[in-house]
């Protein structure tokens, strides 16, 4: 193992820390714009020498890219695959530019820059893919943060841009802003009540579209969703992210009130599951993935309806990242099997849940 | 094996049949098993972007001048229609018309309003994409064994590449 995690500012995550706005509710809050380097191919039609030029471009340009002070610089070109899977759980990379599927190594020149809250992907499906996270519910901030960034690299790295159609992407569906307005929110609350569905029909009416915890093609566990906008072009920038922020204030709105109905009509019901939830996860000493991810989810509850109190959104993000089965590996040292990593899980989400109870983990 | 049915055209596909618990196995060619009622089309891969690209490909047959292939990188529409990506900013030239309606179908609208951007060193770009140029008509000349051209044009393309470092 030769990543070395120290070298990430906040591990890359400070949009952990639960700060901002309806933290309990949404995790974070995150801007991307796709963006191509003019003068070369795409990632996928490049060859192996474009790819590199790309990023000694990028490289060179970031001195000057105040937004991306202090950069620390990843090659995932040159790591192993549990080193890249980790970089994905922390959602600083794609699926895709972590080569999680299919190739066995991730495409030469395959990089990621990671600053304080802003990162940028190098030869992911495009060339760039700048991103900004925030933590809570800030997708004005986030936006605002993603826009200087866009500038300052802009103004130093030539971007593919045409004056119709706007900044060119691999993939026409990009086209345009280039720009994908996401929150991660957290519904348990509309799930119980059996809402959901009327929710998520509505968001797609709205221009909207919902994803898993980890973006495209990933399964929506734990209650987790991903809202983003669907399409990039016909407006601009600050609507695209002042539609998304409108409507998911709504979606807040609505999961409020489904959490007030549900203590109002299955009060000692609901109390009794979350405290079983918590009571596995602080003795279990085998989790799956899966179940911990739910567990999770329903002490994330408990919290937001101040049943269960000591125990803060702070701790139960970092959870629902570090325990996740790269992060274990990297902290046993070698590569976990999954029954191995199961008993790590469990061992690791103890811990902390007793360290934040000021008690010794049994 | 060729067609029980015609006996002239190969077989392509195999039919299970199962009648009164009799399974026999009928090998027909498409014509005959289209005669048949039997659905041969294969289906376009399931791609969010499946039926957007069948009508991109309706209109290259309609209008034969868009079939054409990205001079720079050498992808035509029918690599985008099965990837669904296309290869480089030239693509969006070269497939101007298709994409203009393609689109205008994904978002409603194939009009940029968003930040308007000002390439900040138009000269690299400019040098960039004579070094594109230049390695598109090197490959050609390869292919058609000019290999005199083609080594004047990759000396060519290092002195551009040079300045570049």
């Amino acid at each position: 193992m030769t990543l070395d995690l120290s070298l990430l500012p906040d591990g890359g995550v400070p949009w952990l820390a639960a700060s901002g706005e309806h933290a309990d509710i949404v995790l974070s809050s995150r801007i991307r714009f796709a963006r191509n380097v003019a003068g070369y191919a795409f990632t996928a039609r490049a060859r192996d020498g474009e790819r590199l030029r790309v990023l000694a471009q990028v490289r060179d340009a970031v001195p000057r890219v105040p937004s991306l002070a202090g950069a620390a610089l990843l090659r995932l070109d040159e790591m192993t695959v549990t080193e890249r899977q980790l970089l994905h759980e922390r959602h600083l990379v794609s699926r895709e530019l972590a080569a999680l599927e299919g190739a066995p190594e991730a495409r030469s020149g395959s990089a990621v820059l990671v600053s304080n809250d802003a990162g940028v992907m190098v030869n992911e499906e495009d060339h760039l893919r700048l991103q900004v996270f925030r933590s809570g519910f800030d997708v004005a901030g986030a936006c605002q943060a993603a826009i200087k960034l866009d500038r300052e690299l802009g103004a130093e790295v030539p971007y593919a841009f045409h004056q119709e159609f706007g900044f060119l992407t691999s993939c026409p569906t990009n086209t345009g802003t280039g720009m994908r307005a996401s929150v991660l929110i957290h519904l348990p609350g509309l799930v119980l009540t059996q809402e959901i569905s009327k929710v998520l029909q509505g968001l797609q009416q709205m221009g909207l579209t919902y994803r898993g915890l980890y973006g495209e093609g990933s399964e929506v566990i734990g209650n987790f969703f991903q809202i983003s906008n669907q399409t990039t072009m016909g407006r601009s920038e600050e609507e695209l992210a002042e539609h998304l922020a409108r409507v998911v204030r709504r979606v807040i709105e609505q999961e409020t009130e489904a959490r007030r109905v549900l203590l109002r009509d299955a009060g000692y019901i609901i109390e009794d599951k979350l405290w079983r939830a918590y009571g596995t996860l602080r003795h279990a000493r085998s989790l799956p993935a899966d179940e911990a991810m739910n567990l999770l989810s329903g002490v994330r509850l408990a919290v937001g309806l101040q049943l269960l109190s000591g125990l803060s959104v702070y701790t139960l993000n970092k959870l629902l990242i570090f325990s996740q089965s790269a992060h274990l590996s990297l902290e046993a040292g070698r590569t976990l099997t999954e029954s191995e990593a199961n008993l790590a899980r469990a061992r690791h989400v103890r811990q902390a849940l007793a360290s934040e109870a000021g008690l010794a983990d049994r | 094996m060729l067609c029980e049915q015609c006996h002239e055209r190969d077989a392509v596909l195999n039919l299970t049949r199962i009648v009164a618990n009799a399974v026999t196995q009928v090998h027909l060619c498409e014509k005959c098993a289209a005669e048949q009622g039997i659905e041969t089309t294969v289906s376009m891969p399931k791609h969010p972007l499946g039926d957007f690209l069948d009508a991109v490909q309706q209109q290259a047959l309609q209008h034969p001048g868009d079939a054409a292939v990205c001079s720079q990188c050498g992808t035509s529409l029918k690599d985008f229609r099965a990837s669904g990506r296309l290869g480089c900013a030239h693509c969006y030239r070269a497939f101007e018309h298709s994409l203009r309606d393609l689109l205008r179908r994904v978002h409603g609208n194939a009009q940029h309003v968003g930040r308007r951007y000002q390439v900040p060193h138009p000269e690299i770009l400019e040098r960039d994409a004579s070094i594109g140029a230049l390695r598109a008509r090197l490959q050609e000349a390869i292919e058609r064994e000019e290999f005199e051209t083609a080594a004047s044009l990759r000396d060519q393309i290092r002195t551009l590449e040079h300045a570049a470092h």
